[in-house]
């Protein structure tokens, strides 16, 4: 307790120590002068100035401004060369799609023109089919016809030789003689004729 | 302790005080290690180690600090060519190292106890002086005596003239003094404000019953000091627009 107390007494005296010499010092540059117009300041300001800037000058322009500006450079090349890819890239695709359009239009047709030539064999096909069904048919009906007439002829003689008998047969029984058969087929080819 | 006594105590011209660390005298010339020369190193420091350290790994997607280098660099070439042209570019190296150096130097002496290198007339005079020297060196070298078209405004009848090129002449002799005196006026104005709302917040504290009062200064100084953070900014920016468009008449001197 003590100890704190003296400390701070202590503390307190240099405070007040410390704030004259500031302000002895503040008086003693007030004979200066306002500090940013006091000239001797002027020569060690200069100097440092220009060594310091001079330093920073030199890196600026040899070390710095040119990395900056090549990593600048570096990052719109990039981004140039990505563009540039891209566009590459989508070009091909489109190319590709045109590509795979007109395939697709290729295929297309022939299958259009596989399609007809089927078409146009099989009806080819069953035309001729059909016309020889219709000659075999026809030609059927031509030997059925033929058929037919043979019949018919066949059956106008068999009347005939029919009528011829029938005849005989009833003059004899009209007459009781005996007709002799090719006078009568004569006599029945007369009266047919007349 | 009296009141008064405690009144007397801030003094806001102190901070401007120049304290030799290494007195150094080279042939006749005071070249003593001052704190003004520690805090243009320390400035100094600061803009090669956003510029070189944090630009070392050449990303192309960049950290945060290559990004604030990057972004500098771009600001200050955006300036250069807007204002002095595609052949004002030459010096845009000088332009950058004048522009950072004197925006960290600003914001440097804007933390409480530094120094603020630009507050001394002198070193913004030595800017200037180095600017109108090396526009008029290059406008020799750029146009001969074509330089002096600088004072003949193109297009203007011979009467006018008469008036006109004394003006001209007059407001290019007093480039370096407007260029050097604003920077320095800003600053120096802006950290005596800072010290004298400061000293009213010790006198109120230390003044019995007012000093409930003390948290208004306080107030004050927090919004000045964002003013001060944009004078800083501002000001390095103007130093060094008005260097692009005194670099831009030594390269087209016809207007």
């Amino acid at each position: 307790m003590n100890l704190r107390i003296i400390s701070t007494a202590i503390a307190a005296e240099n405070a007040q120590e410390t704030h004259l010499g500031v302000g002895a010092e503040g008086r003693a540059h007030h004979e200066g002068g306002f500090p940013p117009f006091q000239t001797e300041n002027f020569a060690p300001q200069i100097v440092w100035l220009v060594v310091i800037f001079g330093v920073l000058y030199i890196l600026m322009s040899r070390l710095a401004l040119p990395r900056v500006g090549g990593i600048l450079e570096r990052r719109s090349e990039k981004i140039a060369s990505d563009l540039e890819a891209s566009r590459d890239m989508q070009e091909k695709a489109q190319a590709a799609a045109v590509a795979n359009n007109e395939t697709i239009r290729l295929r297309r047709e022939e299958a259009q023109a596989i399609g007809r030539e089927a078409q146009q064999s099989t009806a080819v096909e069953t035309l001729s089919r059909r016309s020889r069904a219709e000659a075999e048919a026809s030609e059927k009906i031509r030997a059925a016809e033929g058929r037919i007439a043979d019949a018919k002829m066949q059956a106008l003689a068999n009347v005939e030789q029919i009528a011829i008998e029938a005849a005989g047969s009833i003059v004899e029984k009209l007459t009781g003689s005996k007709v002799d058969k090719d006078h009568l087929s004569a006599e029945f080819r007369n009266v047919k004729s007349s | 302790m009296t009141p008064e006594e405690t009144v007397s105590a801030p003094n806001p011209i102190e901070q401007f005080e120049l304290h030799r660390i290494f007195p150094l005298e080279i042939s006749g010339i005071e070249t003593s290690f001052t704190n003004a020369s520690l805090y243009m190193l320390l400035a100094a420091l600061g803009v090669v180690g956003l510029m070189v350290a944090a630009t070392s790994r050449k990303s192309i997607v960049p950290g945060r600090m290559q990004a604030l280098a990057e972004m500098l660099y771009e600001f200050v070439a955006n300036m250069v060519r807007q204002t002095a042209g595609k052949e004002g570019m030459k010096f845009f190296p000088f332009v950058f190292s004048l522009f950072s150096f004197i925006l960290i130097a600003n914001l440097i002496g804007l933390v409480p106890y530094s120094y603020s290198v630009t507050s001394q007339i002198i070193v913004t005079f030595a800017f200037a002086a180095l600017v109108i020297t090396l526009v008029v060196a290059y406008g020799v070298y750029l146009n001969g005596f074509g330089f002096l078209r600088l004072f003949v405004p193109h297009g203007v009848p011979l009467p006018v003239l008469v008036v006109l090129v004394p003006i001209e002449i007059i407001s290019f002799l007093s480039r370096p003094v407007s260029l050097s005196v604003r920077l320095f006026a800003n600053i120096l104005a802006g950290h005596i404000t800072l010290a004298v709302f400061g000293g009213f917040v010790m006198m109120l504290l230390a003044s019995g019953g007012w000093s409930l009062l003390a948290p208004v200064p306080l107030l004050a100084i927090v919004a000045l000091y964002a003013l001060e953070l944009l004078v800083a900014c501002l000001q390095a920016f103007v130093f060094s627009v008005l260097t692009c468009v005194y670099l831009n008449d030594a390269i087209h001197p016809g207007h």
